[in-house]
């Protein structure tokens, strides 16, 4: 038995499809036409079912590649039986995917999802009428709360096993005859679609089944054009908004006759947005709840890595004193291991983790699209969309989940921009860099400087790269999703899901990259690095030795301070650097090639090229911004 | 009249939409059909988006986008 699962966006398909499957839906790709479908063996009353998750769509007018592949799909064998999510407290507009779904004639069951939406609403629907008028079952649930999960399936499960094809939907009068006409004059057609879907298709102008269609019969084309033509004649528009308008008429006289208003209970939620979004108030929340968050991030995290980092240090002296003090390189690719993993734990999870837990929280309130909505003209004026804000404060705490972020931008050139430009935000590890080197020795007006040079910086790459990869995306169109409380297991599952990919693919890098180093150390191999660096240094007006800390830094940022010390043999910086050499060294530190970690997720999220692209780009922006603020500030000092 | 120059809390009725394919797609699949009636529920400030109800859910639109849907008032 298979269950396919198909439902608008924001109807909570995916809240269904992880109840029942644990949190995997996040993995779901649709972008272009490699269409991946997430799919998921479920235990269902002593049967395995597998259950597949459809992207969320708001229609199947197939005239986009991804959809087009959703129809094939769904009217193929593969699929026993379809499950339409509707959010009941909308559904007028979710009832005409409904209709195209009855029209591909397909064994279906309705889940009316968000009952308790619709109830806040008061609205009364009358389910047993509904599923009369659909001719389909109809089960009322609360995905969210896990409500009504159960019957469904088990109704699912039962007309999956009878192959219960529900009677396709009739249209009003000119339409109705033009597509008997079409449908008699197709006869047999060899299809994946039955002869009815084939003939609206054929008049919605479905370019792709018209040439199929046509190649078997080329003969009903003059039938087809003429049919086109009468439509055009008689409602004054082509065949596609014809039929479009139909469903929608359709849909609304359904809402008609099974929704009563009853009374409205107005709550907190529907004044929210008016504090929220605010001309003035919602720019103080947003700073206000952006600040609380990273406070959040940060006291936690401190309050977990001192004595994480104090256990692993006792760790390391407990391994030398144990080899009796010896260099030798056991001991050496040890100490490699143990910083490796210490990185991982002591460094990156805690702020990663109440990090992750606090974008869950924010994301399924439903607070983020507010922020896009908020930050859309200030975005504007760099050349992108308001979404992009989101990664972009995110990289402050950390890069990697601000390349996970971009996720949230549909346009490929809006996420290459957002990602490149967030890996140039200083991140927390980055903070500790500026604060240790520049405001302790130069103070804190110096490094403030540097903050503001940095978004200044940022601001103009935004214009140009805006400039070079051509705008495609005319606006913002953005669905604001109502405010909902988040439950407690949605929002642990998605932080567990996304630290997992942490675990598994960016902290065994760490590992083998800082046992690497370890060996490169034992083999004296520092001279040849600082050698390969030289140009760089030289032309920063930098001692050879910062070699070996910047290529460090690759690793971890962090590693650019702490093995500078190392490198130079003195903590005691002012005595060996000058000021000017202070700024430009961490103007540097700050843009260039982002740490390995983020270099994996950007791997992952975007692939190869962008990944090298961005490495590049951002030691090329680095190179001007540090030669840049050498000239300034040897002017100033 | 363009529904960006219609003063918050106005109810309008869509004319037309004066745009390309792919975005005239994107409004019809979010219900932005003409004569549908959408009501302004707030600018954003500096030449931001606007906020409209499109039987009952909130839908932001860039002003570019706003600009070109013809709207009449009741």
């Amino acid at each position: 038995m298979r269950i396919a699962l198909i439902g608008q966006p924001n109807s909570g398909k995916s809240t269904l499809f992880n109840q029942v499957a644990g949190y995997k839906a996040e993995t779901g790709n649709f972008i272009g036409t490699t269409v991946t479908f997430t799919e998921s063996n479920v235990r269902l009353l002593g049967d395995v079912v597998d259950v597949v998750d459809l992207p969320g769509t708001y229609s199947l007018a197939g005239s986009n590649p991804a959809e087009r592949e959703v129809i094939k799909y769904l009217t193929s064998k593969e699929v026993d039986v379809v499950i339409n999510v509707l959010d009941a407290s909308h559904l007028t507009h979710g009832l005409s995917l409904t209709i195209e779904l009855l029209e591909l004639e397909v064994p279906l069951v309705i889940a009316l999802n968000m009952m308790d939406e619709a109830d806040r609403l008061g609205l009364l629907i009358d389910i047993k009428q509904l599923e009369e008028i659909l001719d389909v079952p109809v089960i009322p649930m609360i995905a969210s709360k896990g409500r009504g999960i159960q019957p469904l399936f088990v109704k699912a499960n039962q007309i999956g096993q009878n192959n219960r094809i529900p009677s396709h939907p009739h249209y009003s009068g000119g339409i109705e005859e033009l597509l008997e006409l079409l449908e008699y004059k197709l006869g047999e057609v060899q299809s994946h679609l039955r002869t009815r879907a084939l003939a609206i298709k054929l008049l919605e102008g479905d370019k792709a089944i018209i040439n199929d269609v046509l190649s078997q019969k080329p003969e009903i084309e003059p039938d087809l054009k003429s049919l086109q033509k009468a439509l055009l004649h008689q409602y004054g528009k082509s065949a596609e908004w014809v039929i479009e308008d139909a469903r929608s008429n359709k849909a609304h006289s359904i809402v008609e006759r099974i929704i009563q208003q009853g009374k409205r209970r107005i709550s907190m939620r529907d004044r929210l947005d008016d504090i929220l979004l605010h001309p003035f108030w919602g720019y103080i929340f947003l700073i206000a709840i952006l600040y609380f968050f990273f406070q959040l991030v940060y006291s936690f995290g401190g309050w977990l890595e001192t004595p994480l980092m104090a256990l692993f240090n006792g760790f390391e002296v407990w391994v030398m004193t144990f080899f009796g003090g010896s260099q030798g390189l056991i001991v050496q690719v040890l100490i490699g291991l143990i910083q490796g993993i210490a990185g991982g734990i002591a460094i990156v999870l805690p702020y990663l983790a109440p990090f992750l837990i606090g974008l869950g929280i924010l994301e399924d309130i439903g607070y983020l699209p507010r922020v896009a909505f908020l930050m859309d003209s200030l975005m504007h004026k760099l050349g992108l969309h308001g979404k992009s804000i989101v990664p972009f404060i995110l990289g402050f705490g950390c890069n990697v989940p601000a390349i996970m972020s971009t996720r949230i931008l549909e346009d490929k050139r809006e996420r290459y921009i957002s990602a490149a430009l967030s890996t140039m935000v200083p991140c927390a590890a980055r903070l500790a860099v500026i604060f240790g080197l520049v405001a302790f020795y130069l103070g804190p007006i110096v490094a403030l400087g540097i903050y503001l040079f940095n978004l200044f910086v940022i601001a103009i790459t935004a214009k140009i790269l805006s400039k070079i990869v051509p705008e495609t995306s005319p606006g913002l169109i953005l669905e604001m999703p109502v405010y909902r409380i988040p439950t407690l297991r949605t929002i642990s599952n998605k932080a567990w899901w996304r630290i997992r990919e942490f675990i598994l693919e960016a902290w065994p890098l760490l590992i083998v990259g800082s046992v690497v180093l370890a060996l490169f150390n034992y083999f004296n191999i520092s001279i040849y690095l600082n050698v390969l660096v030289r140009p760089l240094s030289l032309l920063l007006g930098l001692p050879r030795e910062v070699g070996v800390p910047l290529i460090f830094g690759i690793l971890r940022k962090e590693l650019s301070l702490v093995m500078l010390g190392q490198a130079l043999g003195t903590m005691e910086f002012s005595q060996v650097l000058t000021s000017v050499q202070m700024i430009t060294y961490t103007v540097f530190v700050v843009f260039y090639m982002p740490c390995m970690a983020t270099m994996v997720v950007i791997r992952r999220e975007l692939g190869r090229r962008a990944m090298w692209h961005i490495a590049g780009l951002t030691t090329l922006i680095a190179t001007v911004a540090a030669l840049l603020s050498r000239g300034v500030s040897e002017l100033i000092f | 009249m363009r529904l960006l120059e219609t003063p918050k809390g106005k109810t309008v009725r869509i004319i037309e939409f004066n745009g390309g394919k792919g975005v005239s797609f994107k409004l019809r699949q979010l219900g932005l059909t003409s004569g549908k009636e959408v009501k302004v529920l707030r600018h954003a400030p500096l030449g931001g988006p606007i906020m409209i109800d499109v039987e009952g859910r909130s839908i932001a639109l860039g002003r570019g986008i706003a600009a070109r849907i013809k709207v009449e008032m009741n």
